[in-house]
């Protein structure tokens, strides 16, 4: 990168998430063929596509849940997983790999509480024994986290004691506690009932605004149009096409873009 | 449950019907099959009070012997001992056998094969007599002496020494061999419990950057031991019994051991046999008590039971009257 031409983007040009020719496999399925992806910072990016087209893994690959085969992947300019040093790969060790994902707030499709821990403590838990925050801060951090997902009478809840929404809206509020970089969605309302998938939406809108970088796969179009700064549209471990949420649902380019969305719209 | 008052008003509904009032079905065969479990139970309280074998007086008067109560505690220590020596064991090599590494796995697994081949008694019996194969036991750097003489020094490398015929006698051999039966077989249940949490745990807890260690002893055990109380339960029971083995080593401080003590010296086997049963079952029920309360404690987070404080704490605000 020379100097002499100075930068469009008075800000730092970094992308948050970059990805070139990301393959990966699960023994002979191919399920990611090359995905070339730039997510900006304070980006929204949904991520659409019909079942079986890598979307998850994809997200999965992102904070490392998933080693990618072939291609790069950087989060805030660092490689993902593994560390370059005379033109050769290195793996991260464990601990490397746990920092790196410190700053990657991941929610599941399955919220994936632990069970045996009240809302107020699923939250607590990774502050207080990663980062090491006091206790009381980070039970008052906790509680306030809480009152942004809408949930401050639930402090005390266990998991099962509350809905699917409410147990999506801790897991995301666990997730922020960690004062991520990046939040990865993975459908995160695909195992709600019907009447609960707005709250948990309102509550990732909100989000957006605050400027949080996200990538959201989803089967809400409805989210997508009019919270997404981007939608890819992903097909059989491709990007098949990607652009403005609006101008890709209204009028897709691609015929395999096209039948997705005629089934689903 | 509540309902709001009003709504459903029995002024406003329908009279309602008549209560059925059917007549019940007969059961004859219960009545028979009760008329014949209250003949043999009169057949047997008949034996107990009138064979003068039992010698109920003889039995009272020796059960509590000082002897034998310190054997009783000898007993429950030991039973507490092996079992947490045999829990820790259990995890550690439960953890090594979901180790992917081919040959953690691997010596867990010819652990747990050979421990779990072995009866306790025999393997009691045969580190009683380890003093045998070995006057002096040594930790050290193998192949010391060999290098040694190999350099022309006259020395060893020998950390710890310790005499065989010490360490592999009474209480320390009783516990040894114990523990390492145990560890075993709590291997197998940790194991199970380990497998039987959701995957998805494991992966939040790493998304959130905890580190491996973390994630087991945080996450992943609490929520196994759900699935290895109850069976670690049974094994606490089993062990307690099982220290009726230690006669092999011999542990002579032991309950089982004593009580017999009295039979063989008095010529009154059946009575100290049957302080014997008693003793067992008194111990076996003060395990069971304890295995309640922990079972208790690790269900937290399973039903839909709140605590009692969360239900004591909602009622006060006033808020969802029924769950």
């Amino acid at each position: 990168m020379s100097e002499a031409v100075p930068s469009p983007f008075p800000l730092s040009t970094t992308p948050m998430v970059r990805a070139e020719a990301v393959c990966k496999s699960f023994g002979h399925v191919d399920v990611l063929k090359g995905i070339d992806l730039e997510v900006a910072a304070g980006e929204v990016v949904c991520v659409i596509g019909p079942s079986g087209s890598g979307k998850s893994t994809f997200l999965r690959c992102i904070n490392h849940l998933e080693k990618i085969n072939a291609g790069r992947l950087w989060v805030d300019g660092r490689l993902v997983g593994y560390r370059e040093r005379g033109g050769k790969l290195h793996e991260l060790r464990d601990r490397d790999v746990a920092a790196q994902r410190r700053d990657i707030g991941m929610v599941f499709q399955r919220f994936n509480l632990f069970p045996h821990m009240t809302a107020l403590e699923n939250v607590v838990e990774a502050p207080t024994q990663v980062k090491g925050v006091r206790k009381d801060a980070a039970r008052a951090r906790g509680v306030e986290l809480l009152e942004r997902v809408g949930l401050a009478e639930r402090v005390h809840s266990y998991p099962n004691q509350l809905s699917g929404g409410q147990q999506q809206r801790v897991a995301i509020a666990r997730a922020l506690a960690m004062e991520p970089k990046l939040m990865l969605f993975d459908e995160p309302t695909s195992a709600l009932d019907p009447e609960l998938v707005g709250e948990v939406l309102d509550v990732m809108r909100g989000l957006a605004e605050s400027g949080m970088t996200m990538i959201v796969v989803t089967h809400e179009m409805g989210f997508a149009r009019e919270v997404g700064d981007t939608l890819v549209f992903m097909d059989d471990g491709v990007i098949v096409e990607s652009g403005d949420p609006r101008r890709v649902l209204s009028d897709p380019q691609h015929a395999r873009t096209q039948a997705f969305l005629s089934k689903v719209l | 449950m509540a309902s709001p008052p009003g709504s459903t008003d029995t002024a406003t509904r329908p009279a309602p019907p008549e209560q059925i009032k059917a007549v019940p079905v007969r059961h004859p065969g219960r009545w028979v099959a009760t008329a014949i479990i209250a003949v043999l139970a009169a057949m047997f309280v008949h034996m107990l009070v009138t064979n003068p074998v039992f010698q109920w007086d003889f039995m009272l008067d020796n059960m509590f012997t000082p002897a034998v109560l310190r054997g009783a505690r000898t007993t429950l220590i030991m039973t507490i001992l092996a079992m947490v020596l045999g829990v820790l064991l259990g995890i550690v090599l439960a953890v090594m056998r979901l180790s992917p590494n081919p040959i953690v796995s691997g010596s867990a697994w010819t652990y747990i094969w050979f421990f779990r081949a072995i009866p306790r008694i025999v393997l009691l019996f045969f580190i009683a007599n380890l003093g045998a194969l070995y006057a002096s036991y040594d930790l050290g750097i193998p192949f010391d002496q060999q290098l040694m003489d190999f350099f022309g020094f006259e020395a060893d490398w020998r950390f710890l020494s310790l005499n065989g015929n010490q360490i592999f006698a009474g209480f320390t051999a009783g516990l040894l061999g114990l523990a390492l039966s145990e560890g075993a077989y709590m291997a197998e249940i940790v194991r199970a419990g380990i497998q039987s949490v959701d995957p998805g745990q494991a992966e939040a807890a790493s998304a959130l950057g905890l580190s491996r260690g973390k994630t087991m002893r945080r996450i992943v055990l609490p929520q196994a031991m759900r699935v290895i109380i109850p069976p670690t339960g049974n094994e606490t029971i089993a062990m307690l019994k099982d220290t009726s083995l230690l006669i092999a080593v011999p542990v002579t401080t032991e309950l089982n051991f004593q009580l017999r003590a009295i039979g063989s010296r008095t010529f009154q086997i059946i009575p100290m046999a049957v302080a014997s049963i008693l003793w067992y079952l008194a111990l076996t029920s003060l395990l069971m008590i304890g295995q309640y309360f922990l079972e208790k404690r690790f269900s937290r987070g399973v039903g839909t039971r709140e605590t009692r404080a969360q239900r004591a704490a909602r009622r006060a605000r006033g808020v969802g009257g029924s769950t």
